[in-house]
């Protein structure tokens, strides 16, 4: 019951980071949004790694371990945009791009 | 077990709230605030799904770490001028066609992972058989480290790549300056409290979550993510001083980590059966020393990202 709802879940915030990444039209909130989306991967993900648990163990490590390095080359991913569209506001280049 | 079912229904109706209003919300700020919501209530339920290591790197990384950097982001991105737009948003007959192919996507996911029966694919018989092997008693500290150790490296050196590209993007004659974090000498008082109230505590916390990770939930990763929160809090306050990036000792803690992780793997070749693998009696002591390295680089890392490219020129 815990992964059926759990499982609903994760699939729903994969629609619901997609759905903003497609209709967001500001560069910060779809890096939100892909963030939104991401976290509903790995829930997937511990999900099935929950359904993979035996005797002694409550969920099979290697996604997890899958998992959490995910985590973090996630949050590298998501300084890298941050660094180029605060950039890209700093040099004002952005504004042009629609007229030009 | 029916309190438990109620628990998980509400926590998921409220990470998919949190999740919807981060998208929805007008102002920037607000979804700012939501996303940060969302990360930490996604902490309880990998708690809920027995992950307490996936659990505590959430809720310091996807949480905390990422909070900052995102206020950081809002307050830099939407300040004064009308903020950075790609074109105008899309037209309600755009939205209501991506509603529905997402909530096609979302379904499907759903029949995928929930529709299949039968047993799971499943690698945990294996990876508890082996777990002796390297005298840990942390299943997941055991894949990072020793099954799955070249996926952890090479993550190392992702997060490395992803700094210089971020140091990359400063202005010309800033470079090997200092990045700006917090606005200096106008720290509140709250702050400057703060950050010398939690810092001791937390040093403390991090090296602990580090030295338990080898057989309880924890680890580098998670150790890391605290020790830079509180390095971030302190240079936030202007307690510490944002060192300028061309420091050397700033550049040997980013890759004292990855550098001990390769050279253990490159001795592996010659003292056990090969690249990245760990002689038996030694395995232990050598993925705690590994760890100890790995985790000052990941907390002056992920510190450096937060304080983003630097901003003015160093002193000499």
């Amino acid at each position: 019951m815990t992964m059926t709802v759990f499982g609903l879940c994760g699939a729903a915030l994969v629609g619901i980071g997609l759905y903003g990444l497609i209709v967001q039209a500001q560069p910060l909130r779809r890096i939100l949004a892909f963030n939104l989306l991401g976290g509903g991967v790995f829930l997937l993900f511990g999900v099935i790694a929950r359904r993979g648990a035996v005797e002694g163990l409550g969920s099979d490590p290697v996604p997890q371990a899958m998992v959490i390095t995910g985590i973090v080359v996630a949050f590298s991913a998501t300084a890298l945009a941050i660094s180029l569209v605060v950039r890209l506001k700093e040099t004002g280049r952005g504004d042009d791009e629609g007229s030009a | 077990m029916t309190a438990g079912i109620a628990v998980d229904i509400g926590l998921a109706a409220l990470v998919a709230a949190m999740a919807l209003w981060t998208i929805l919300v007008r102002d920037a700020y607000a979804a700012v605030i939501g996303f940060i919501g969302y990360g930490l209530l996604l902490a309880l339920v990998w708690v809920r799904l027995d992950a307490v290591d996936v659990a505590l790197t959430e809720a310091a990384i996807g949480g905390g770490v990422t909070g900052v950097l995102l206020l950081r982001a809002v307050g830099a991105l939407h300040r004064g001028a009308a903020p950075l737009e790609d074109g105008p948003p899309p037209g309600p007959a755009t939205r209501r066609i991506a509603a529905l192919a997402c909530a096609a996507v979302a379904a499907g996911l759903a029949f995928v992972v929930l529709g299949v029966s039968g047993p799971a694919p499943t690698l945990a018989p294996l990876a508890a058989e082996h777990l002796p092997a390297t005298g840990l008693k942390n299943p997941v500290t055991g894949v990072l480290l020793a099954f799955r150790a070249l996926d952890t490296l090479l993550e190392k050196v992702v997060l490395l790549l992803a700094l210089i590209g971020i140091w990359s993007l400063s202005p010309d004659g800033a470079w090997g300056g200092r990045p700006t974090l917090g606005r200096p000498g106008r720290a509140s008082d709250t702050l400057r409290f703060l950050a010398q109230l939690l810092p001791p505590v937390g040093i403390v916390v991090g090296i602990h979550v580090l030295w338990v990770g080898a057989n309880a939930p924890g680890g580098a990763f998670q150790g890391g993510a605290v020790l830079a929160a509180m390095w971030i809090l302190a240079m936030m306050a202007g307690l510490s001083p944002v060192p300028a990036i061309g420091r050397p000792w700033l550049r040997a803690a980013l890759v004292i980590g990855p550098l001990a992780f390769l050279a253990v793997g490159v001795a592996g070749i010659f003292i056990a059966d090969g690249f990245l693998a760990y002689p038996p009696a030694f395995a232990k002591p050598l993925i705690l020393a590994i760890e100890a390295a790995i985790t000052l680089s990941i907390a002056v890392t992920l510190a450096m990202m937060v304080a983003g490219p630097p901003q003015r020129p160093g002193a000499p």
